[in-house]
């Protein structure tokens, strides 16, 4: 069907969405890369000229970058972990025969529609603020003393929220997937005499690796870049405690108004996606074909 | 689905779901409450669950201080018509990728994917300068091609992965039947995916409507979205945790009904392909 | 059809409104002050004609927006919100617009401003940016907690009575804390109260050479003293305490004293409060070395160059800040309201004086500041609670994080301060200071 026709046609319709994408991609690129070996500060004009590879030195030798990369890491494993097998629980939970199933999905999609900094701010101070939060009272009524989320535990906290925002889209995927295993596949494993545990590893989990694969490859992508939650509750620490490498960046380029420095770390970083992006594919891109 | 249980197991997993529901709810539930309490009351020592005072005094000085319809004007306008563009431009391109796919197809899929990556606050300074230059800050047709730009792999991707659900024969066959190309595309291929479309509108909407760096940082005033009108009320001097509840409660709540009501079609389409 | 002739006349007076109006973008902070002034602003466009466009942000988004549209020149506001660490800096880089016609205006009165808050904002003589509210950092304390653990406030605490009130003030049971005291991270947040703090224990940023100063004795000194009266008497959490979280815990009745802003002091014995009448004023605590703790700072208005609308611009700047604005507040809010720290003559007014218990120790903290010679040693700078130069808020950022994580207990104080001479050290080698 490939017929020489065809072929010129398809390219003409990407034509348009790969340029756009192209362009998208490449002229901020080159100008992040050209800044990066500029001395470029946007508050001192006599920084000027350039700079050699000591933009990059700078960053990479920034007392937080070991700890921002590891920190990156928690973040969106940690994310991972929560939403992959919470997800799963949960649209097990939501496939089962209940009563109310539209209104429960609808309050369980609820947090993805939820913008990220009203998110951070609604968990900041209605939730986990020690003085008037939910939690804090929580606490109090069983006569604990309330946590200090984001000073004890800043990145967990981060990912929790995070979490909260990602789970309903996993879950949704996930109950998707599960809804389409027919009904024949499962009645024959029942007759089969297979228990719960068993259906559940050798029916349902390979029929939904493919949907774990897509939900890990989407919510790598948006967490490697989180930043707005980040900025609204911990601003990076207490210390560098809950600094990722997005903040890094943003502490670097923006907050120093040090443009030079900041574009390094914005290349360090595109580098790291990549990696992470490379690694990602070797590990489930089989799952994705077809 | 139609599976029989007994009704004490069905009533167990009901219960079980539900609290798990309304746990991932609560913080909604409780800004909702908030914003119709007094400040006084919103942080006070010994809390209450519903108002004890009920009043709508927050939403007016929201209102008040800046202007919730201007905002969300601008953020329907901006995530709407990101959408739109995104899908003419991204509609051909999943199109050519599902029924003339090539050795490089996949590598093009995922090299798109990876735009995606490049981190916002690093990229800030150039689009800035570049905007600047273009006459496009506080726009709302700026803040409109950034979202495209930004949603765009997104969007071919979820099209991508329904077109190539459809069956090839079909197309073959309406082919044989001597059916134009643009026959073929309006009578065959648009009811089929329609769907599968209008999924990844919502997704798209619903994104471009959460985002909420650009949309902050490109605009000052006229072109804001509803994420800059937030911004003006996280700490303020003095008591702000009411207002702050109802000013989120305003700024979510369009998307959250849109989400609601599209809720079937939303989870229908939001698979990327997750299913085989 | 009777809808026609309205809708019409609509019609005629939007088309009127976009073909002669002129437009001011104003960038602006959310505080009371300013929301005030935005609320009040549609008696300027009824007067001028001049429509206004506010864009009212959190501080730091503020601070980032403005920032990075003055510096690539973008040109997309034309009043912007600013503070006297950025005042002199943008006016060296010629970003912003004198104010020329403020100072040749004899009913705004240039000369009523207060000096040490007008030097601030000025560089070589000429103003660049107005005054919107000044303020310096003081003592405020509950009268009733102070009397009950037996202690009486001298005007002019020094930081051994401080800490000794604070640790008897200190009633956990009661959800009472003998002090609060921001310990949020940023420049503008715990910096500040620090920088200031450590003026009083003799210790300095830099030398003479733009030596970065954390490894001095005088540093420990601070902070040492700062953790020990924060574990002993502060509030739990106070590492994210600024001064918002501090106002509140205060207005609750939650804190025995803070030390914090001036403009404070309207709030605490405000409407809001609970413990309104109960709040007593002191200086800034002190060490007997001749410097006390308080800073100086105003938020003022500014027009950068890229401004399409200079002139327009300056005229509400006129309006915002001149003698009838404060008025004009004092008639619609009561005087207690009126924004602090700008003139002389506020300080003059019996009516004011009677309204606000606060305002002799608002201005003699005030005119205490030297933001020329801020500590006991000579430095390279200027600048009380800050240093004015374009490096310092990146490198106090990054020095805020350290210390506001000593405060939560992940880090020690030496390490800390280590960790900060490094960085600051870093940095300034970076900007080419340090040879």
């Amino acid at each position: 069907m490939a017929t020489a026709q065809t072929r010129t046609l398809a390219r003409t319709m990407m034509a348009p969405a790969v340029i756009v994408l192209l362009l998208w991609m490449a002229v901020p690129l080159a100008m992040t890369i050209w800044f990066s070996f500029q001395n470029y500060s946007l508050i001192n004009p006599l920084m000027t000229g350039f700079a050699g590879w000591a933009n990059y030195e700078y960053v990479i030798g920034d007392p937080s970058f070991t700890q921002s990369l590891i920190n990156t890491l928690i973040l969106v494993g940690g994310v991972l972990l929560i939403t992959v097998i919470g997800g799963i629980f949960l649209a097990l939970l939501l496939d089962q025969p209940l009563w109310g199933q539209g209104l429960l999905r609808i309050v369980v999609i609820s947090p993805f529609f939820v913008m990220p900094p009203v998110a951070a701010l609604i968990w900041k101070n209605g939730f986990m603020h020690p003085g008037y939060g939910m939690l804090g009272h929580l606490w109090k009524f069983f006569g604990l003393q309330p946590v200090d989320w984001f000073n004890q535990y800043p990145l967990f906290s981060v990912v929790v929220i995070v979490a909260w925002q990602w789970l309903p889209f996993a879950t949704l995927i996930f109950l998707t997937a599960l809804q389409s295993l027919s009904e024949e596949q499962r009645e024959a494993a029942e007759m089969d005499g297979a228990n719960a545990i068993n259906r559940f590893w050798y029916i349902i989990m390979p029929h939904m690796a493919r949907s774990v694969t897509i939900v890990i490859l989407i919510q790598t992508i948006f967490l490697l870049g989180i930043f707005a939650e980040i900025r609204v509750t911990t601003g990076g620490g207490p210390g560098y405690a809950s600094t990722n490498i997005a903040f890094l960046v943003f502490r670097t380029g923006i907050l120093s108004n040090d443009i030079g420095a900041g574009s390094a770390g914005g290349v360090v970083a595109v580098i790291i996606a990549n990696i992470v992006a490379i690694f990602l594919m070797r590990a489930v891109g089989k799952n994705l074909d077809a | 689905m139609a599976r029989n249980v007994s009704t004490p197991t069905k009533v167990g997993f009901t219960i079980a779901a539900w609290a798990v529901a309304l746990l991932l709810f609560a913080p909604i539930l409780w800004t909702l409450l908030t914003a119709f309490k007094t400040e006084s009351e919103a942080i006070a020592s010994s809390p209450t669950f519903l108002p004890q005072n009920f009043t709508l005094e927050n939403f007016a000085a929201v209102q008040e201080r800046s202007d919730y319809f201007k905002h969300a004007f601008n953020s329907i306008v901006v995530s709407v018509g990101s959408t739109l563009l995104g899908l003419i431009i991204g509609v051909p391109a999943a199109w050519a990728m599902a029924f003339a796919p090539t050795k490089r197809t996949k590598d093009i899929l995922m090299w798109m994917l990876s735009t995606k990556m490049m981190p916002a606050v690093g990229v800030l300074i150039p689009i800035y300068l570049i905007f600047r230059d273009l006459r496009l800050l506080d726009t709302v047709h700026g803040l409109t091609i950034i979202m495209t730009l930004i949603n765009l792999p997104i969007i071919i991707w979820m099209l991508y992965t329904y077109f190539k659900e459809i069956p090839v024969d079909i197309l073959e066959a309406a082919r044989m039947d001597g059916a134009e190309l643009w026959n073929e595309i309006v009578h065959v291929l648009v009811p089929m995916a329609v769907p599968g479309i209008a999924s990844t509108l919502l997704l798209n909407v619903i994104l471009a409507w959460n985002e909420a760096f650009w949309t902050i940082t490109l605009t000052s005033g006229r072109a804001g979205t509803l994420t800059a009108f937030i911004s003006s009320f996280s700490s303020p001097q003095g008591l702000f945790l009411a207002k702050l509840s109802a000013a989120s409660l305003l700024a979510i709540a369009p998307i959250l009904l849109l989400g609601w009501f599209s809720q079937k079609q939303l989870v229908r389409g939001l698979t990327f392909g997750a299913v085989k | 059809m009777k809808l026609t002739p309205i809708l019409m006349g609509a019609f005629t007076l939007a088309l009127a409104g976009t073909a002669s109006a002129q437009t001011l973008t104003i960038a602006t902070v959310n505080n009371g002050d300013m929301i005030r002034m935005q609320g009040l602003s549609s008696a300027f466009t009824d007067e001028t004609g001049i429509d206004l466009n506010w864009v009212v942000l959190e501080e730091n988004t503020l601070r980032q927006n403005v920032t990075t549209d003055i510096a690539t020149n973008g040109g997309q506001y034309d009043v912007m919100t600013i503070g006297t660490y950025e005042a002199p800096i943008w006016a060296k880089q010629g970003w912003l617009v004198p104010l020329d016609g403020l100072s040749a205006d004899a009913a705004y009165d240039v000369d009523d401003l207060l000096p040490a808050i007008r030097g601030g904002l000025s560089l070589d003589g000429k103003l660049y940016a107005a005054p919107f509210y000044g303020e310096s950092s003081m003592v405020m304390y509950r009268k009733d907690l102070m009397e009950k653990a037996g202690l009486t406030m001298p005007d002019a605490p020094t930081w051994e009575f401080i800490g000794e009130a604070a640790r008897a003030m200190t009633d956990r049971d009661n959800d009472i804390n003998g002090i609060c005291l921001r310990g949020k991270a940023g420049w503008g947040e715990n910096m500040a109260f620090l920088t200031a703090m450590s003026n009083s224990f003799g210790a300095r940023w830099f030398d003479e050479d733009w030596k970065p100063q954390f490894d001095q004795p005088e540093w420990k000194a601070t902070l040492d003293t700062y953790l020990s009266l924060m574990n002993d008497a502060g509030p739990a959490g106070a590492s994210s305490n600024g001064f918002n979280e501090n106002l509140t815990l205060f207005q609750q009745g939650k804190c025995g004293m803070w030390i914090d802003a001036t403009v404070a002091a309207s709030f605490v014995t405000g409407p809001d409060s609970t413990v309104a009448d109960q709040v007593g004023f002191a200086l800034a605590p002190d060490n007997g070395l001749g410097k006390r703790g308080n800073w100086l700072w105003a938020w003022s208005l500014a027009i950068p160059t890229s401004s399409q609308n200079t002139e327009a611009a300056e005229k509400f700047i006129n309006w915002a800040t001149n003698k009838d604005y404060l008025a004009t507040v004092a008639a619609e809010e009561g005087w207690a309201s009126v924004p602090p720290g700008t003139r002389t003559s506020l300080y003059e007014n019996a009516d004011y004086q009677a309204a606000a218990p606060f305002a002799k120790m608002t201005l003699e903290s005030i005119n205490s500041a030297d933001p020329t010679n801020p500590t006991v040693k000579p430095v390279p700078y200027v600048g009380v609670q800050f240093v004015a130069i374009p490096e310092f808020a990146g490198i106090a950022t990054n020095i805020g994080q350290l210390f506001s994580a000593a405060l939560a207990g992940q880090m020690s104080a030496d390490d800390a301060l280590a960790q900060a001479q490094d960085a600051a050290t870093r940095d300034m080698t970076r900007a080419g200071y340090i040879k």
